[in-house]
């Protein structure tokens, strides 16, 4: 057995030690250079586990995805300068508004075939990321964006205002993120997701109602990433359409991919390989994205199935074992 | 009433720009069910080629061999280069993938566009460059009152000429109907004795070579040119291919027209800053009416 | 056959079919593809309790009846009704719901879920955990995917498939394969199953077994229709049988009366069959 095995093998939540042990120790080593590091890191997770619902659990080819994450962003930006209302409050309204306009924007297409999706949702990012630079009722600030946003407050006098707050809070919601998607995963929704994605047609034939669970997918993904959306609003305190393109989008999809689609811990590692990478070449500037390039090609040609591909095979009868051995997790 | 013709014309050029890098895209996904994204740079990679061998070196090529020889030399050694490119292109990021599923062949796609890209970046430097006057025509001329440059009827002819003869190739030679056969099913073509590797050549070196023309006419026409450019210009074209039925080569084509077309009209009568936006719209629309695309057919999956 | 005897008998139907208790039945169904006209004008019944089979040479429209009657194609014209309810243009997991499961021509399984997973996706549709309740996995759900479990494996056990519960569906045997997808029709509960050529690719002893189970099924009360090119099993285990060629029926009876209907015959014998068993 390979030591990931030997992870994947401990009951329950014991698997999750080594990384909440990281994750408590770490800010007494880091520096607060570091801890926005761990931020941003916990950002793309956060990110990546979104996508990982359309993307990873159902098959669905997302490319827009930076449009979710812009409209929780921006919902966040102008509801707190217009109005003051508080960053924790406009975390579930970011999400509400992602959501609500996932749904509105992707049902007409929702039967769309793999590709045709695909270059569909890049349209849609495209369509948010113009819409926020030509400033439509001179909300969104053009192409400067919007500035001045608060910091979040979790009482009076407990102001969320530094790295180490940023980084706990985001990795606060990280946390619960895993843990209503995993349950998600085990329960008959996952199991439905991952029928569409396996085959289509025998899911309908078998009872699941394909196009109710693709659009829940997307709600859900776009949701999650309108949480990250509020989240880097805030500590960023200026939001503007330069971090919202489809390189976003791309990256998005390769933490998925890279990391191991449909798996969650896959989708942590693809988030740190994509954030942490360009930090540790950070000497090389020019040579960094060319690196980052050429690592890409080569991790496809050498491991597709992704640095910690899923394993199938949740359900399991008390006392048999499951066959052996890591599968390719790609269709 | 001129001025609707004039944008016309514009917009017939920008969509044989689009048309041509289009049919790049459609004819790889065609063949290899692969959506190049590399192909955006392959495209900008031309233009660099171009700029370099018309202008580096104060109007290097035209210098010696005119100003249309030039341009015909530019375009010719723009296309030998990216076919180069472009096959190495498929034996390095792709060939290699092709069994590990559809999905890592994207990220690779991906990949290979960043590292192109940034590769340009290194070489050329990260400031626009200019295509500089005297390597390109400029003479305007006047037909029915239409004013329209000697650039954008050349652009035209040879647009046309191309599409034309690559039109012809596909649906009236036995090598084009090997084409769309192995478009169509890729593994019933091999077992009928068609050589998919001749097919898959065949593709990655026309179009690319056709996009790094394309890259050297946009750099004449805009005259700037930067290592970005293959973002925009891909988005576009990619559309196109879609709008058109990806796949579909004639599609393409009609896409790519039609594109600059909407594009065009929709940016002058319109509003210039959504213009992008409007194309979008136009091709959600189409997809959900016919979700195949323009001239895309429905192949139905045998349950 | 001398021509005589086929004039003197009517085109359609020998008997009428007794007006028992009728499950499903289609009125007049008729499906276009394009220019093509894969079924037109079909009259079926398919009486409660019984085993009707479906039967006629290759590209007589039979699977796109199924595929029409489980919901995949909408019909053009005609009806359909399941207990009396008209279920024609019905999404397929509301037909599901209402009680027709079905199984693949070409076993359409997920490959790359276990075989329990894949019964329990059959589960699925009679599982009344909502969103919430999954995602924060509460008490009555986890209760429930208990029971879900327990159930499915007790169909596993009964297609003899109980050893291969954690093994990824793409690595069992064909003939393994296909009693799986039996079973995961059987986890939604149908009143009628539709089986698409069951015994294709199976060896006389699983197609033996695949009988006997059948038969036990049908003994329990339930209703099978079945598309067959097997003439032993079509005349082994069907109460009644309807003959389609060209996208309408020719005929329909009792397996004896089938078995001597000149058309049918006709219909087999007059185009390339691949399959020569049980003439």
């Amino acid at each position: 057995m390979t030591p990931m095995d030997r992870l994947r093998a401990l009951p329950g939540l014991w698997k999750w030690l080594p990384a909440v042990a990281a994750f408590a120790l770490y800010p007494l080593a880091a520096n607060d250079y570091l801890l926005d590091v761990a931020f941003f890191f916990g950002v793309y997770t956060l990110l990546g586990l979104s996508l990982n619902v359309v993307l990873g659990e159902v098959g669905l080819f997302d490319f827009g995805h930076a449009g979710f994450y812009a409209i929780g962003a921006y919902t966040t930006a102008i509801l707190n300068t217009l109005y003051g209302v508080p960053i924790l409050v406009l975390i579930p309204v970011s999400a509400l508004a992602a959501g609500l306009f996932a749904y509105l924007v992707v049902s007409p297409v929702i039967h769309l075939r793999g590709d045709y999706l695909l270059i569909v949702t890049i349209g849609f990012g495209e369509i948010v990321r113009i819409g926020l630079i030509n400033n439509p009722w001179g909300l969104t600030g053009g192409s400067n964006g919007v500035v001045g946003i608060d910091n979040p407050v979790l009482a009076p006098g407990m102001v969320i205002e530094n790295s180490l707050g940023f980084y706990l809070l985001i990795w606060c919601l990280v946390a619960l993120s895993i843990l209503g998607l995993e349950n998600l995963q085990r329960s008959h929704i996952g199991r439905a997701w991952n029928c569409i994605r396996e085959d289509e047609i025998a899911a309908k034939a078998t009872g699941i109602n394909v196009r109710g669970y693709k659009l829940l997918a997307f709600v859900l993904g776009a949701a999650l990433a309108g949480v990250a959306g509020n989240v880097y609003a805030s500590k960023m305190m200026v939001v503007s359409p330069h971090s919202f393109t489809f390189m976003e989008s791309a990256m998005f999809f390769c933490i998925v991919l890279i990391g191991g689609m449909g798996s969650i811990p896959g989708v942590i590692v693809g988030a740190a390989a994509i954030s942490l990478f360009p930090e540790v070449f950070r000497g090389f500037a020019q040579y960094r994205m060319l690196f980052f390039g050429a690592v890409m090609v080569a991790m496809m040609v050498f491991r597709p199935a992704g640095i910690w591909p899923c394993r199938r095979g949740f359900l399991k009868m008390p006392g048999r074992p499951a066959a052996a051995g890591p599968r390719n997790g790609s269709a | 009433m001129h001025l609707f013709f004039e944008q016309l014309i514009n917009g017939l050029t920008i969509g044989s720009f689009y048309a041509l890098i289009a049919l790049g895209y459609t004819m790889v996904y065609g063949v290899m069910k692969l959506i190049n994204f590399a192909h955006g740079d392959l495209f900008t990679l031309g233009a660099y080629v171009g700029y370099t061998l018309l202008v580096v070196g104060g109007a290097g090529v035209g210098h010696h061999f005119g100003l249309w020889g030039g341009m015909v030399l530019a375009m010719g050694l723009a296309a030998v280069i990216l076919a180069v490119v472009g096959l190495l292109l498929e034996r390095i990021a792709y060939r290699p993938i092709y069994a590990s599923g559809r999905l890592p062949v994207v990220v690779s796609a991906l990949g290979a566009s960043i590292f192109l890209e940034n590769a340009m970046m290194v070489v050329w430097g990260p400031r626009y460059l200019a295509y500089t006057s005297d390597v390109v025509p400029s003479a305007m001329i006047r037909v029915w009152g239409i004013n329209i440059t000697v650039l954008q009827v050349m652009i035209l002819v040879l647009s046309f000429v191309l599409m034309g003869a690559l039109y012809l190739v596909v649906q009236k030679t036995t090598f084009g109907a090997a084409i769309r056969a192995a478009a169509l099913d890729r593994d019933t073509a091999a077992l009928m004795g068609i050589n998919i590797n001749v097919i898959i050549v065949f593709v990655f070196v026309l179009g690319p070579a056709l996009g790094g023309m394309t890259g050297v006419m946009v750099g004449m026409y805009y005259r700037q040119i930067s290592f970005t450019m293959g973002w925009g210009y891909g988005l576009k074209a990619f559309t196109a291919s879609v709008l058109g039925g990806i796949g579909n080569i004639p599609g393409a084509m009609v896409g790519g027209l039609m594109l600059g077309v909407v594009e065009m009209l929709g940016a002058v009568y319109i509003s210039a800053a959504w213009k992008d936006v409007f194309v979008f719209l136009v091709l959600i629309l189409v997809l959900i009416f016919r979700p195949n695309g323009l001239l895309g057919e429905a192949v139905a999956e045998k349950v | 056959m001398g021509a005589p005897e086929v004039e003197a008998m009517e085109p359609a139907r020998i008997m009428t079919p007794p007006a028992d208790d009728v499950l499903l039945e289609t009125r007049g169904l008729t499906k276009r593809f394009g220019g093509l006209i894969a079924v037109s004008d079909l009259d079926l019944d398919v009486r409660r309790g019984e085993i009707s089979s479906l039967i006629g040479p290759n590209g007589a429209g039979k699977t796109t009846v199924f595929n029409v009657v489980t919901g995949i194609y909408r019909p053009d014209a005609g009806e359909v009704r399941l207990g009396g309810e008209g279920i024609g243009g019905w999404k397929p997991h509301r037909i599901v719901a209402r009680g027709i499961a079905r199984t693949f021509q070409n076993i359409r399984l997920f490959p790359e879920m276990t075989c329990l997973e894949n019964v329990m996706a059959g589960r699925h549709c009679r599982l009344a955990a909502g969103f919430w309740t999954a995602l924060l996995h509460a008490p009555g759900q986890r209760r429930e995917e208990r029971q879900a479990v327990d159930f499915c494996h007790g169909l596993l056990e009964r297609v003899g498939l109980e050893r291969f519960a954690n093994e990824l569906a793409k690595n069992i045997a064909y003939g393994s394969q296909r009693m799986l997808e039996i079973a995961r029709a059987l986890a939604t509960r149908p009143r009628l199953l539709v089986l698409d050529e069951p015994s294709s690719g199976l060896n006389p002893r699983e197609t033996e077994e695949l009988i006997g189970f059948l038969r036990e099924l049908s003994a329990e009360g339930l209703t099978l229709l079945i598309i067959e090119h097997d003439m032993n099993v079509v005349m082994g285990i069907s109460d009644w049988i309807t003959v389609m060629d060209e996208g309408r029926k020719i005929a329909e009876g009792t397996p004896e009366e089938i078995y001597h209907n000149p058309l049918v015959i006709e219909a087999y014998l007059g185009r390339e069959d691949a399959d020569e068993e049980g003439d």
